[in-house]
């Protein structure tokens, strides 16, 4: 069987993604680009007995190289050469939308146009002279119903190669190209085009990256001022013998650095003489009409749009005035007041069926652990085998799986809002409050989810920053939505509080709402002051029309991001949740200390006078038993070696042990506190006991605390954070980077609320 | 016809693009989403706190903040 492969391209919600589900169904699968967080999604259909690979290449207005988007689109289609382009267009929006196609044009690709949302326009009252389009273009246009995308597709390639099925092969690919698409030469007025010309003839010359793009391409991408094509110029001739008149490198297979652009010497002949053609055209464009390159050339492809489009190809026949359902709905949804109180309720609703619908699936996977953890038990003889196996693998395992309905739900709804146009409202509306700590008004969303309303989980709170298409605005937010107060750190907060602030309960947990979302918004600010500066990313944002989501877009979004995290976060946590167990259990008691206990059981056993006292007895005995083996654990060397520094913001060895387990799950905290006082191991649902406990162990007053309190807040997240954290920011670096920070910034506010707290005689 | 920045105009207002002062990245997104001297656009409304503004270009919305619509000179009827 012979395969091809089509690349879909076009403007984002142009239902690009709409027809990639429907030509592919089930047959696909999501990665990365190498080296980046944009997501690859490729499947496979056949049609005629014919195999296809689709790819569906991110949404792009433009293909400027600017963004991480626009980049991988560029590159994929100039290196891996598709056989076929199909450019899904958004028929109610014409004129933008071919913007872009006439730069694949440019680019010398096959390309196909597919006339979506036909319906969409025919309300609006537009009408497409399609058979003339396609004539004035020079291209193959074909109206298609995204939704069910085969029969359009279908038309498309037919007409792509006549009337057979058989796409010309990739070798012959120039000569298809030529007959379909005669490389379009838009006239870009006298002074570009002589300069355009001239460009061309160097760039052939050279044969400077002539296998890649067509020529007159690279003289635009020049004039363009485009950074990709103007790096490799640069680099151009280096470390070969063409002749590199460059000092400093000397051919010594360094490339020169774009900082080096400065010095004349680093630059090839070759690169002179473009520079010298692109600084006279950009003068005479200046003294003359007060404009650049770039924008004429702009300005010149809108006009060459237009112009086709007024050939009778576009005809409207309604009154512009006219409020589209959308508008209507917007007049309501963005309204001064009612916006932000509908806001309101609509993330409440999110966050309470996204935590409630959960509560049941995670239950019974709680149960299933729980079972297993009692099967295992039965099974397994006593020993490190069974604490192994119970406490590090299952447990670790099931911590994983236990996220996931909550990660399922989530990014149901979330597509939904997605998908039915109402994210990019949320952002239009509080765009501007976050933009005062560096932000996006995008962020709201990963905040909220992380535990903004107290109760959250950070895990799909980090998913969820994948919305933002803002580089340093996405970094900042990420880096920050574990400060928010998840559902296990309530657990840690309700203890403390219940052990010391019984009669201001409410407003203690409105205080650490208030201090978690003050917290992380002013370091938000502070990193975008320093490791994420720059200057804000231009809020240009298309509000795209209302729009019903469909129920497989949705699922299929739901459902491959949900593999996702349990591909990407199972294999990792696995190894670190039984790393956490072995520093908590090993080396064991000393043999003297493991006999005084096996004596202490002896004794207790001849002497208890009936069987309730017995019990009593034993069960004191192996809660203290537990304590002395945390205690004598590298986990309980490291809290006593630590205490020396943590005694600053009033910490002792059991808190610090318990801080350790925290970086498990938030709420080993309450667990492994009571071990450390003990108690036995305290169920993080029922904290009473310990609570009371906590009040009467000496050294603990209120003032240790919220000490403690604002730690658990701020300190590293849990290492599931921190894994989902590093995948999205593509790199270990931010993983290593948000525990160090995090710990330290935590330690320097709980040592700042001690120590000024003691001062003042609390 | 007067000349005012994007800025300035009123919801529902319309205008004509007169010119472009902004470069490098900025420059190219604005051109990239249509907003080239000549363009008719009317104004939509604006966020709660009056930031971003709204605006109709080529039969669909888009939306920018006000320090960026301040690139944007408009030529407007009355």
């Amino acid at each position: 069987m012979i395969s091809s492969t089509i690349a879909l391209a076009g403007n984002p919600n142009s239902g690009k993604t709409t027809l990639f589900n429907a030509l592919t169904g089930a047959r696909q699968q999501v990665g990365n680009y190498p080296g980046v967080t944009v997501e690859k999604k490729q499947g496979t259909f056949s049609l005629n007995g014919r195999e296809f690979n689709v790819i569906d290449l991110p949404g792009t207005y433009s293909l400027s190289a600017y963004s991480l988007e626009e980049m991988v689109a560029r590159d994929y289609l100039a290196l891996e050469k598709p056989d076929m382009v199909v450019n899904i267009v958004d028929a109610s929006n014409l004129e933008r939308n071919l913007y872009l196609s006439l730069q694949f044009m440019e680019m010398g690709l096959p390309v196909c146009i597919a006339l979506n949302m036909m319906d969409v326009a025919d309300k609006r009252g537009i009408s497409i002279d399609i058979e003339k389009l396609s004539s004035l273009l020079g291209v193959p246009v074909v109206p298609i119903v995204a939704r069910n995308g085969k029969n359009g597709v279908k038309a498309l390639l037919e007409s792509f190669s006549g009337a057979s099925p058989q796409l010309p092969p990739v070798s012959d690919r120039k000569q298809g190209a030529d007959l379909l698409n005669p490389l379009v030469s838009i006239s870009y007025g006298n002074d570009v085009d002589e300069a355009l010309m001239e460009i061309e003839k160097i760039v052939v010359e050279n044969r400077f990256l002539t296998d890649r793009y067509p020529a007159r391409w690279i003289a635009l991408k020049f004039l363009e001022n485009d950074e990709q094509i103007l790096k490799l110029a640069l680099e151009y001739g280096h470390g070969t013998d063409n002749g590199c008149p460059c000092r400093d490198c000397e051919h010594r297979m360094l490339p020169c650095g774009v900082e080096q652009r400065e010095s004349d010497l680093c630059r090839h002949p070759f690169f002179q003489k473009i520079d010298q053609i692109l600084f006279t055209l950009t003068q005479h464009l200046e003294d003359t009409i007060e404009s650049d390159p770039e924008a004429v050339i702009a300005d010149h492809r809108y006009g060459y749009i237009r112009s086709i489009l007024k050939q009778g190809v576009v005809s409207r026949n309604y009154n512009e005035e006219r409020l589209q359902i959308s508008d209507r709905m917007d007049m309501i949804l963005t309204h001064r007041l009612m916006g932000p109180v509908i806001m309101g309720f609509i993330i409440y609703a999110l966050y309470y069926f996204t935590f409630n619908y959960s509560e049941r699936p995670v239950a019974w996977l709680d149960f299933l652990f729980g079972w297993l953890g009692g099967t295992v038990d039965t099974l397994l003889p006593d020993g490190q085998l069974k604490s192994l196996v119970i406490s590090g693998v299952i447990d670790g395992v099931g911590g994983v799986l236990g996220f996931v309905p909550l990660i399922m739900y989530m990014f149901f709804f979330i597509s939904i809002l997605e998908d039915s146009g109402y994210l990019a409202r949320v952002a239009f509306m509080l765009d501007r409050v976050f933009r005062v700590f560096g932000l996006h008004g995008s962020s709201v969303m990963p905040f909220i989810l992380s535990g903004g309303i107290a109760g959250g989980c950070a895990v799909p709170g980090i998913m969820a920053t994948r919305t933002l298409k803002s580089p340093r605005e996405r970094m900042a937010t990420l880096l920050t939505v574990p400060f928010m107060n998840c559902g296990a750190k309530l657990p840690v907060f309700m203890l403390l509080i219940a052990a010391f602030f019984e009669a201001h309960r409410a407003f203690f947990m409105f205080m650490v709402t208030f201090i978690s979302w003050l917290g992380a918004l002013l370091v938000a600010k502070f990193f975008r002051a320093t490791i994420v500066r720059g200057e804000s990313t231009p809020f240009i944002m298309e509000l795209p029309p209302y729009r019903l989501p469909t129920v497989r877009g949705v699922l299929i979004h739901t459902f491959e991001r949900t593999w996702q995290y349990i591909k990407k976060a199972g294999t990792v946590i696995l190894g670190i949740s039984v790393l956490l167990w072995a520093m908590m259990t090993f080396p064991g008691l000393p043999d003297e200390k493991a006999d005084m206990f096996e004596n202490q059981k002896r004794e207790i056993i001849e002497s208890s006078p009936d069987e309730d006292s017995l019990f009593f007895a034993l069960d004191t005995l192996e809660k203290s038993r537990a304590q002395a083996i945390l205690q004598h654990s590298f986990a309980g060397r490291a809290g006593k070696a630590m205490e020396s520094v943590s005694e600053y913001a009033g910490f002792d060895w059991r808190i610090n042990i318990a801080l350790v387990g925290g970086f498990a799950a938030k709420e080993v905290i309450v667990s492994t506190l009571g071990t450390a006082c003990s108690l036995g191991e305290t169920d993080a649902e029922e904290p009473e006991s310990l609570a009371k406990k906590l009040s009467e162990t000496p050294g603990w007053r209120p003032l240790t605390a919220i000490s403690l309190m604002i730690f658990t807040m701020f300190y590293a997240p849990c290492f599931v954070s921190v894994v989902c954290l590093s995948k999205e920011a593509g790199s270990w670096k931010w993983g290593v980077f948000t525990v160090v920070f995090n710990t330290l910034f935590a330690f320097m506010l709980a040592v700042l609320i001690y120590q000024a707290g003691s001062m003042m005689g609390f | 016809m007067k000349c005012m920045s994007l800025r300035c105009m009123r919801k529902n207002q319309r205008g004509v693009i007169k010119a472009i002062r902004a470069n490098g990245e900025m420059g190219r997104r604005l051109r990239d989403m249509g907003l080239v001297p000549g363009a008719p656009l009317s104004i939509k409304g604006r966020a709660p706190l009056y930031d971003p503004v709204a605006l109709r270009i080529m039969g669909f919305t888009l939306t920018l903040r006000n320090n960026e619509a301040d690139h944007i000179e408009m030529e407007v009827e009355d």
